[in-house]
């Protein structure tokens, strides 16, 4: 199913979670909401969800208005992020509960609901945990049984917040996995919510990135990360170094230094944006140096404190570079950008 | 390294002696107090009551005034919980789950009964419906009687008895949150299904310990119920109300007869409000894991 948002905006008196969104969502996509917290990503998932409802905006599945639509007549799953699973009921009654609970002329009869209870337990590879109650059950566990309630109506939409925040980083990666491979199986629209980079790059085939109640860019895991669309998306996926710079007449500028690079088209004061490992140590000179201040190694990288002078001021940088190349704390060495960008402040 | 070891253990051992003694006489004096201000009192009350022996307790109590006297307790009791419980359910559902203006005051006014002296409770209701009263002209021509009646008496204790079922629900409404009745919701189930389904079963013990001490206090209660009551023998006499009558008389064995039964149903209360803390308790403990 598809999904469109458009111009959804909602205030929490003075503060704007969602300022003008446009989002759409195809169907079978598997979309991450990546964010900051207070950048309104949960917000919008519980819009979507009928949990909560926009000021203004529109949402639609399918070009139907689903905002003339209460949460349980979405035929949305949603996963919430401590899972609210119900915690007087056995794991099973967990899982039946949507079944339960639909008007009598729909409802399946008992087997039928067992069925299809036994169906998702087998589905989220659970069964011998029917009769536990979810305090009784790992944050793993408890995750995939919330999945399973959330799927046993056979929902058009997956909607999960956060649903690798509360477990380890070992349970994490396998869940991770899982979701994925989940998501080929059923193939139903999904889309999730997380502050996790690693989360979205990982498991999404696209990624929209927001911030402050606004989108700063959709795209492919690559694209967001290679080709980061703002200053924000830059910093806030991978791991950035980051040089106050100006440009002034088709040049780059380091404090009076100039820098021996391809001007942007902005101007004015800027902000240089380089991948950690993307800043290499060499003999190649750009007119970009800066003095050596602490050395670490471990593995395969060492890790360098750099001040690099900028006018007056010194901004120190955290770079990567091979173990070979030997640095000593005190020198002063030459840098050079593999791969940049440069956003105007 | 082992030196230091020592010196901290031989510190503990001060530590620990010197409070013996007060350890001591705190629990002694906690102890004596309790026997002599609640232990003996509640002791006296059952050998007053069987001073002339089984057979005269137990005649006491089959007195027709007795029997009409727990009657009306039974029915005020019954009739004060069931709408405190509804209003109580209601009231905490409204200030555990929502948000909106003026719910800091309605907090406040719920404690209300609590906080005034009961006879002003029960003052309050002559002036409402006395023949004096507000609704009281208009009453006496529709002929409907509420005060020195049935009506007047259930009035009073439900006020009076008000804030415990809320009391009970609203920390424990409020610390498990909404998620539950989100998820309920999104999984398609209706507002009822999702009251009785999952929010009921979630605050049950939370329920039954307000329920408890709702009842106990509205069986027990004197001041308002007085006030509203006419003490119209065999008619509009409450349990305690009847104590008092017949101890202004001098009928010791009937009135300790019936005190009894009160001290009976205080310590029964006592029990079952143990055995429901422990439930809520572990409740607490599953909702913490």
């Amino acid at each position: 199913m598809t999904i469109e948002l458009t111009n959804i905006t909602k205030r929490f008196g003075a503060f704007a979670a969602l300022d003008g969104v446009d989002l759409r969502i195809a169907d079978g996509e598997l979309l991450a909401l990546l964010g900051p917290s207070g950048s309104g990503k949960t917000t919008l998932l519980r819009i979507i969800a009928g949990l909560d409802w926009p000021d203004g905006g529109d949402v639609s599945f399918d070009g139907e208005n689903a905002l003339a639509r209460g949460a349980g007549e979405r035929q949305v799953g949603f996963v919430f992020q401590h899972y609210a699973l119900f915690r007087h009921m056995t794991v099973f009654e967990n899982v039946a509960f949507g079944l339960r609970v639909k008007p009598r002329a729909i409802r399946k009869d008992e087997a039928g609901i067992r069925a299809r209870v036994k169906e998702l337990l087998d589905l989220v590879q659970l069964d011998w945990l029917a009769d536990r109650y979810p305090t009784q059950l790992s944050g793993g566990q408890r995750q995939r049984i919330a999945l399973a309630r959330a799927l046993a109506t056979e929902p058009r939409i997956l909607l999960l917040d956060e649903p690798f925040g509360a477990l380890d980083a070992k349970v994490r990666k396998e869940l991770r996995r899982w979701l994925r491979s989940l998501h080929e199986e059923i193939n139903v629209t999904s889309v999730f919510v997380t502050h996790d980079q690693e989360d979205a790059l990982e498991v999404a085939n696209r990624v929209v990135v927001m911030d402050k109640g606004k989108i700063e860019q959709i795209g492919t895991p690559g694209e967001v990360y290679d080709y980061p669309a703002t200053a924000f998306v830059h910093g806030f996926i991978g791991e950035s170094v980051v040089l106050p710079v100006n440009v002034t007449e088709g040049r780059v500028w380091i404090g009076n230094q100039p820098l021996n690079i391809a001007a942007p088209n902005v101007g004015g004061p800027s902000k240089l944006y380089v991948r950690r490992h993307d800043m290499q140590v060499g003999s190649e000179s750009i007119g970009l140096r800066g003095a050596v201040r602490h050395v670490r190694s471990f593995g395969a990288i060492q890790r360098a404190d750099i001040a690099v002078c900028a006018g007056g001021n010194e901004t120190v940088i955290e770079i990567d570079t091979p173990r070979d190349h030997a640095l000593r704390t005190g020198e002063t060495v030459e840098l050079h950008p593999r791969r940049y960008r440069i956003f105007a402040d | 390294m082992s030196e230091s070891a020592i010196a901290f253990d031989s510190g503990r051992v001060v530590v620990r002696s010197e409070p013996w003694l007060a350890r001591v006489v705190i629990i002694g004096l906690t102890m004596l107090f309790l026997t002599v201000f609640v232990v003996l009192p509640l002791v006296i009350v059952f050998a007053q009551a069987l001073t002339h022996g089984v057979v005269a307790y137990l005649a006491a109590l089959a007195e027709p005034e007795a029997l009409a006297a727990i009657k009306l307790t039974l029915a005020v009791a019954a009739i004060s919980v069931g709408l405190n419980l509804v209003f109580g359910l209601i009231a905490a559902w409204a200030i555990a789950k929502f948000e909106f203006p003026g719910k800091t005051l309605l907090i406040t006014l719920i404690d209300l009964p609590f906080s005034v002296s009961p006879v002003i409770s029960g003052l309050v209701f002559v002036l409402l419906f006395g023949a004096q009263g507000y609704f009281g002209p208009w009453l006496q021509s529709h002929n409907i009687q509420i005060l020195f009646a049935v009506p007047g008496i259930a009035l009073a204790t439900t006020f009076v008895t008000f804030p415990f079922v809320s009391r009970a629900l609203i920390p424990l409404m409020q610390e498990q949150g909404t998620l539950e009745e989100e998820a309920a919701l999104s999984l398609g189930a209706s507002g009822l299904q999702t009251f009785f389904r999952v929010t009921l079963p979630n605050i049950k013990w939370g329920v039954l310990y307000g329920v408890l001490l709702c009842n106990a206090r509205a069986m027990g209660e004197f001041g308002a119920v007085s006030v509203v009551s006419g003490h119209i023998r065999g008619e509009t006499n409450t349990m305690p109300l009847l104590v008092e009558i017949l101890y202004n008389e001098y009928q010791f064995v009937p009135a300790f007869a019936v005190a009894s039964l009160l001290a009976l149903l205080a310590l029964i209360t006592l029990i079952a409000k143990t055995i429901l803390e422990r439930h809520l308790d572990e409740g607490r403990q599953v909702r913490d894991h």
